[in-house]
Formats: C-alpha cells, structure tokens, sequence
C-alpha cells in the first residue's frame, strides 16, 4: 500500500542572484515523495497560483498541484492546517527552512502543534515503511545518520543531505493541472511592525587581547602559539604507546 | 622616656655590612623617602638591586617585565588569578540557555549565548540570573567561567541522545516552574534549532530565529534565506547565531543547582534506533570527526589505509604524501587543500609545515606519532608518540580489532 505523502512546497530564492527559483530543500521534499507515492504525491503550495516557479517543481513529474490562494502578508499555517485536516494523510514533508520571507523554519512545528502529529526535523531519507510504522534516516552534523521510527501520519523535514531534486523538463511543466483552492485568513499583524533591509556582512569577531603590560600585548602579538601541555611518550614500548592514543580515542567518542 | 634617642650599636654594624645576612632587613626598616641637607631626594645606590647567588650584585632595570625565566614560571603556574565572583541571591527573573553540550562540554556557540543572556539581565531592570538545561551526561567542569549563575542538570537516561520530546516535556516543566523572561537557543544543526521550534510551537510564542544582534528591546535577525535583515522587538523565545555575543571571561560565577522534580516524560514517538553505521570515506574532509592522516613518514601505505578502516576514521593527508601521488588531492590538509574542523586529528608522520597547521586550526584534539620529538606537530599535539609509525599503528589496528571483538561477544551474549 502506497502512503499518502504531501509535500509542502515554497518560493526560493537564488542565493547569488537573486532570483525565484525551486526552493533547494523543498524540490528534495517533492523528490523524497516522488519516491515514495510515486503519482501519488500531492503538492501542496500556499500563496499565487500565477507564479511561475510553481511549474519548475510541476516539471518533476507532477500531475497535478494544490494551491491555496492567499496574499503574500497573510499568515500560512491555519490555511494550510485546515486543509491537511480534511485530507487523509500519513506523512507531510516540508523544508528546513524557507528561502524567502521570514525563513524561521517553524511552518512544521506549527503544523505538527496544531494536528497533533509528531514532527521529525532534517530527514535525510525515509528507508521503509511497514505496519504504520516508518523508519526515517535523520541527517546528523558531520556526515552522520541516526535511524528512527515514528508511527504515521508525522511531519518531516527534509535536509540538503537528501537526494538532490531531479531535472524540471519545461514543457510537461506547463501543461500540470493547477487546481487553486480559496481561502482566506488574517493578515499577519506582528510582522507588520519589522523593519527589513538587505543583509549586512556580519562582522568579523576580532582577537582581543586583555594584557595589562606593553609586553605582553607585544609578546601576545608575536609570540608563537604554544601548545605545552601536551604529553610526549618516547621510552615506552610501542604497545604502551598504542594503548595511550587509543584511551584517548575512546576518550573522545570517535571509536564505536 | 621617648625623647632619649637609644642607639642599637648591632644594628648600625649589620646596616655598614652589605655581605651581612639580615643587611637587607635592617637597611629597609628605614623607610621613606630620604632628603639631603639641600632638600634634594636622595638615592641610597646600595639598596637598589640585590645580591646575586654567587655575591654579585644585581640590578633588574625591567621592573617585571623581562622574560620569564625557568624559576618564575613555576610560580606563575602556581598562581592562577581568582575571578571575582558574580553572586545573584535572590533573582528577580531567570534567563534559560539550553545549550547544545556537543560532546557533553560548552562549546564556543554556548558560551557565547551565556555571554549574551548576561549582558540582555544587565541592561534589564533588577537582578536576573543566567540558568543552564544541561540534559544527559555532562563533562563540562566550568560551568562557573562560562557565566552560568543556576545550572539545571537532568543526567537521566531519558534526556541521553537523541529525545527531542523528553527535553521539551522538561522545557515546559521548567516553563511552569521558574516563568524565564527570555529563552535562549543556539541556532545550530546540533538540535539547538529544533528543540527551540518545538518550545515555541508548544508555548506558541513567535521566536526569532538565526538572530545574530541582540539587545534587551531590539533583535536583529536573518530572514528570506540570509539575504534579509529583519530589526524586531526581543521576543520571549530566541534563536541565536554564532558569536552573537562575547563569551564572559572576567568573572566566576555561582552555577547553583536547581532541582526539578516531578517531570513527567510519557513514551516517546519518535523511537530511537541508534546512529548508523556511516563509511568514513564518504563523509567530507571538512566535516569529518576523526581523521587519520598521512605525511611523509609513512613508508606502508598499505596498513595506513587499513588502520583508517578498522578504527573507522577519513583519510587525510599531507602536501608532500600529495604531491608523491600517494593520496589524492582531494585528502589533502591544509592552507592550499581543505580546512577541517575533525574532533580528533591523529597525525602519523606530519611534522607540521605551517600551511598543514593552519588547515588543522579548528581541531579539538591532535595526536601525533612521528620520530622526530622536535618538530612543529609536536608541539601542538595534545599527545604525541614518537617512535616508528609502522609498529605504532600495527598495536593501534591489534588494539581496535581487539575492542570490536570484545563488543561483539556482549552483543551475542546479550541475544
């Protein structure tokens, strides 16, 4: 039995220039539910149906796409609440983070507090799914991979460690069926009151060095790092010596 | 009686005998400043400067600035300075950092939030104290340097790991329990993020998140993908960017534990499997957390490349093991190859030209084993080994294989 997968997804925006593209960790999300519904996987988009970005992530494969029309000031979570309540569904996958507007990255914790369902955060792929049952594969720093499983229906997050999205074809883009559903919400009054402006490079944290003499800012300015504290072995045995750097290996957690 | 003026014929003796051992005692009784008949202030050059070990007189012209010399190190080592100690006794309101604890110790993104919730109580009316969540195990001993005035640790096996519910079921408890003015985060991927979007979804406050300029009334955050500035008044709940603040290094502070009883923490949904096992060779140099690499010192390339699959660590190597077309180039360490950030960087016949020790910078731990005592990557190691690699490695691979049996057989046994 196929799962009824939705995915969530957002307007990006490229990094470089600017522009509107398919959103990196969103198009993942369409390609995680692709693999797992197949023509099923519904998407599910928020805001104008007109934009054309939409058909980039349409050129996936799609045969049909959602959308809730809604202007770009009002909130998104209640629609998108109401309509995920009415639809029978098991998994719901989003972004981390959105590349426009606010990108907190709460539309699936919201969602989630609101169904009731759990939320599981950067899922680098979900392997199976048995019995209700599926076991997801989060993405963990360093390269690493944590196995869970969690009973339908959840939210996921899909990280920049899944696969990648596939290539948009154009034209099959243009001919997907976008049906546009209406609805109506509140404006989002909190955010009426920000100021926004173009990012600032932030700046550089400078070494600041607390001397109280002129010679030891002169000596932290040229004196070379020591390290000194370190521990020499030169007489022991190679064993001995082995054994010190593998205490210290398990010391540190890098051995299983 | 205290107008007769009493001679001490001993004392005047002792005070003409420079080589007297008590001159220098009775010499400095007098003190003060001494005029000549004219009113000029006088000099006495026989009291400046000091006999020598071997009766030759000294004057030391730095003042305490010199270099210092073997005997006076030890005495700096003996003397740490004490920090004056930042006490709040009765708080008015709580500041709550949850910081990520990678490895179970403050990393430098924690600290720095600590510095931040201290420097937000200081700009707010009435005394507030600064409290750490610390869940699971924890092997940080410096709670007191990093600014943490309440410390609340819960080392039960439930918060171990990975339980994102466990720790927002405590979050709340402590929510109820102390009413924080501000909730603090670290905006990382190590679970910072996530357990503070789960608080504020709970509480349903509106966080700010990848904020990155903080005050007591204005934040400053990233939004629309780092492309935006958003200026916001502070909210409750708030998600930090790196070096957001500055990390307190001038006062101690009291790290008072607080109890929390009662937390209730029902059956988890998201169940834990466990991390999987991950080929170390596909993880990226950069992120890698154990590296084992190469230099010129190793002649078996061989047993280097299984050492590095028995003790599970990336390969890494130097410019010169590079450039010999031992290692490919995208191994290479470095100012010209890739800069990593490994926990533990175990070196095997480096000797550290200072393009490979800029590229190893960010390393926690190095270890070296190389046959020359005197070189650079000694110096920097935190352990370092000095012998021939090839045997060293061999007990290393004994000693691994040794371990994974061992671990096997429990694993059996337990079935």
């Amino acid at each position: 039995m196929q799962p009824n997968v939705v995915s969530l997804i957002s307007i990006g925006r490229h990094p470089q220039s600017g522009r509107a593209r398919r959103a990196e960790q969103d198009g993942r999300g369409v390609e995680l539910g692709l693999k797992l519904a197949g023509a099923k996987l519904s998407v599910l988009h928020v805001g104008n149906p007109e934009e054309p970005v939409l058909r980039q992530y349409a050129g996936m494969g799609l045969s049909a796409m959602t959308v809730l029309k809604q202007d770009e000031t009002v909130d998104a979570v209640p629609a998108l609440s109401d309509y995920l309540q009415q639809e029978k569904i098991d998994i719901v996958l989003t972004g981390v983070r959105s590349e426009s507007g606010e990108s907190s990255g709460m539309v699936p914790y919201l969602l989630a507090e609101k169904l009731g369902w759990p939320v599981v955060a950067r899922v680098a792929d979900i392997v199976s799914i048995k019995d209700g049952v599926a076991e997801v594969l989060l993405a963990l720093p360093r390269g690493q991979r944590r196995s869970v499983t969690v009973k339908l229906p959840f939210i996921a997050s899909v990280d920049n460690a899944a696969a990648p999205a596939r290539q948009s074809a154009f034209g099959p883009g243009q001919r997907v069926r976008m049906e546009s559903v209406n609805t109506h919400g509140e404006v989002d009054q909190i955010r009426v009151d920000w100021q926004e402006a173009p990012a600032k490079p932030r700046p550089k944290r400078l070494k600041t060095v607390k001397a109280k003499t002129a010679a030891d800012r002169f000596k932290a300015a040229t004196a070379k790092p020591q390290g000194g504290s370190g521990k020499v072995m030169k007489n022991e045995s190679a064993a001995e010596k082995a054994k010190a750097i593998f205490d210290l290996l398990i010391e540190e957690n890098v051995i299983r | 009686m205290s107008d007769i003026i009493r001679r001490d014929p001993r004392r005047e003796w002792i005070a003409r005998n420079r080589l007297h051992p008590l001159h220098d005692s009775v010499v400095n009784a007098v003190q003060g400043e001494v005029r000549g008949p004219s009113g000029l202030l006088r000099k006495n050059p026989h009291q400046v400067g000091f006999i020598g070990p071997n009766g030759i007189k000294r004057i030391d012209r730095l003042k305490g600035n010199g270099a210092e010399g073997v005997g006076n190190k030890r005495s700096a080592a003996n003397q740490e300075t004490v920090l004056p100690l930042h006490k709040v006794e009765h708080p008015d309101f709580f500041i709550v950092v949850v910081p990520d604890m990678v490895g179970g110790r403050l990393s430098s993104h924690d600290k720095d939030i600590l510095g931040l919730a201290h420097s937000m109580a200081s700009s707010m009316e009435g005394k507030g104290a600064v409290v750490a969540v610390c869940f699971g195990e924890s092997k940080e001993e410096h709670f007191d340097l990093a600014g943490v005035d309440r410390l609340i640790h819960l080392p039960e096996s439930e918060y171990e790991g990975f339980a994102p519910e466990a720790r927002l079921t405590a979050l709340t408890h402590i929510e109820s329990q102390l009413a924080p003015k501000h909730w603090l985060f670290p905006d990382s991927i190590h679970g910072g993020s996530d357990l503070g979007s789960r608080l504020a979804a709970r509480l349903g406050e509106r966080p700010a998140t990848q904020a990155w300029q903080v005050s007591s009334e204005k934040t400053v955050c990233r939004g629309a993908g780092g492309s935006l500035d958003i200026t916001r008044q502070t909210p409750r709940i708030l998600m930090l960017l790196e070096e957001c603040g500055e990390a307190i290094d001038e006062t101690r502070h009291e790290a008072l534990a607080i109890e929390m009883d009662g937390i209730s923490v029902s059956e988890p949904a998201l169940q834990d499997k466990g991390l999987m096992d991950v080929d170390p060779s596909a993880i990226p140099l950069a992120e890698a957390k154990f590296i084992l690499s190469a230099g010129n010192g190793i002649h078996n390339w061989d047993q280097f490349h299984k050492a590095a699959t028995i003790l599970g660590a990336t390969e890494g190597a130097s410019r010169v093991a590079v450039d010999d077309g031992f290692m490919p180039r995208f191994r290479q360490v470095g100012a010209t190859g890739t800069w990593v950030t490994a926990r533990v960087y175990l070196a095997v016949g480096i000797s550290g030209a200072i393009q490979h020790m800029q590229g190893i910078g960010q390393c926690d731990k190095v270890v070296a084993i190389n046959t020359d005592a005197g070189c650079d990557m000694v110096k920097r190691a935190a352990l370092s080994v000095i012998g021939d690699s090839e045997k060293i490695l061999a007990e290393l691979m004994l000693l691994a294989q040794a371990r994974k049996k061992g671990s096997q057989e429990e694993q059996s046994d337990a079935a």
